[in-house]
């Protein structure tokens, strides 16, 4: 089974679960996985054939778009992170 | 020439060090691009002054004028040491709940401070400096998210010195976050280097950095050019800590904490080189020295303590 990192934002699919598993040979078989169990989050995550422009996805930390992006292949030992894109660089810089 | 008719003048030639430690082989090398070496201490100043000129040059910045921007960083930093000696005004938007240091900063360099409420975060601030802008017509924002001149300061600065120093560069390795270094370096080092490798270092926050973005609301920088970049890594805070840790410990260099995911992401090209039997010469950024960041936690107790301590913290 491949984790899943859900984020904070749309842990009221996975009943607040913060990481989840699921099965696929393909990143996005992996997320119809979780839609099946989880309906309505892969709405949130693809637009059309795509990731939708503020959701980034790691396979491993690695950003999938310059994978395969939903046809990245997954394995079974692998770990896939879902993260909303925001603004980084000193605008930023320590919150506190 | 280490001579310069004044301070700004000195900005950028930042020296490129060899991490005979950290680096896996003789084939397989890490160079550190020190830009903790600029008059404000970050690689924010070349930003900040090509910003300043450029407006200056097509006229949009005349003298007496004010700046604005939303910022409680570096390039704040960069931006009032600019300011205060060409002679112009700099009002920085940052949220309310920003450290003291980094206000204390720029009213040292005669910046004025204006807040923007502790709950919309970075978001708000440039709301409410958009506003103030729209109120100001006379007011200039050089908003480094969206400014050519930000990625063209490393299109023109730190790409060809990189170059010019290490010819056998394959890997550039920086942080991305307005994404000005990876756009200007990056696309100057494409044109001239074939084959080379341009890698994005992005930090992955604490959960309550996250917690309240709305997957709908998300923030690109108008500079960001995916085609730019080879890959692009995420890296949590344990392993920004841990890097910058090894990076004192074992080459003698105090950085900031995006340093240490630079580096992490450096190291991960290099055990790939390793791996496929392939040179590699790869360049990262060391952003800025860790002094900012004592008060954050990142540089005492254990890793699980730091980790703890930088949760819902910005710190890159």
């Amino acid at each position: 089974m491949t984790s899943v990192e859900i984020p904070t934002i749309l842990r009221t699919y996975t009943d607040g679960e913060r990481s989840v598993t699921a099965t696929g040979a393909t990143l996005s078989e992996v997320v119809a996985n979780l839609d099946s169990r989880y309906p309505g989050i892969a709405e949130r995550l693809i637009e059309g054939d795509a990731l939708r422009r503020f959701v980034n996805v790691y396979l491993n930390d690695e950003d999938v778009r310059f994978l395969d992006g939903l046809a990245t292949v997954v394995a079974e030992d692998d770990t896939v992170t879902i993260l909303p894109a925001v603004a980084g660089g000193s605008t930023t810089a320590e919150l506190q | 020439m280490t001579r310069y008719a004044s301070l700004l003048d000195s900005v950028g030639h930042t020296p490129l060090v060899g991490l005979p430690r950290l680096s896996p082989s003789e084939d397989v090398r890490i160079w550190a691009k020190l830009e903790d070496r600029n008059p404000t201490g970050s690689v924010k100043d070349r930003p900040a002054l090509w910003m300043v000129e450029t407006a200056e040059r097509d006229g949009t910045l005349t003298p007496g004028c004010t700046i604005l921007e939303p910022t409680s960083g570096n390039t704040g930093i960069s931006l009032a040491m600019a300011a205060k000696l060409k002679g112009y005004k700099l009002i920085c938007v940052m949220p309310e709940n920003t450290s003291a240091e980094r206000a204390q900063l720029l009213k040292m360099w005669g910046a004025e401070v204006r807040y923007s409420p502790a709950a919309g975060g970075s978001n708000e601030a440039v709301r409410v400096a958009k506003k103030l802008a729209s109120e100001n017509p006379d007011w200039v924002m050089l908003y480094q998210y969206g400014n050519p001149a930000n990625a063209e300061a490393h299109y023109l600065g730190t790409g060809p010195e990189v170059l010019a120093d290490l010819p056998t560069i394959t890997h550039f390795v920086a942080g991305l976050g307005t994404t000005g270094t990876l756009m200007g370096a990056g696309r100057y080092l494409r044109e001239n280097v074939p084959g080379i490798q341009i890698v994005a270092a992005e930090p992955r926050y604490g959960e309550l950095v996250y917690g309240l973005r709305n997957l709908d609301e998300g923030f690109v920088p108008e500079l960001y050019d995916e085609s730019v970049l080879t890959t692009r890594y995420s890296v949590g805070p344990r392993d920004a800590v841990r890097r910058t840790r090894e990076l004192l410990a074992e080459e003698g260099i105090f950085a900031g904490i995006s340093t240490g995911a630079i580096l992490h992401a450096a190291l991960g090209m290099a055990t790939k080189a390793v791996k496929a039997g392939e040179r590699a010469d790869i360049v990262f950024i060391v952003c800025d020295g860790g002094w900012k960041y004592l008060s954050t936690g990142a540089y005492e107790g254990t890793l699980e303590e730091a980790e703890d301590a930088l949760e819902g913290q910005l710190w890159a």
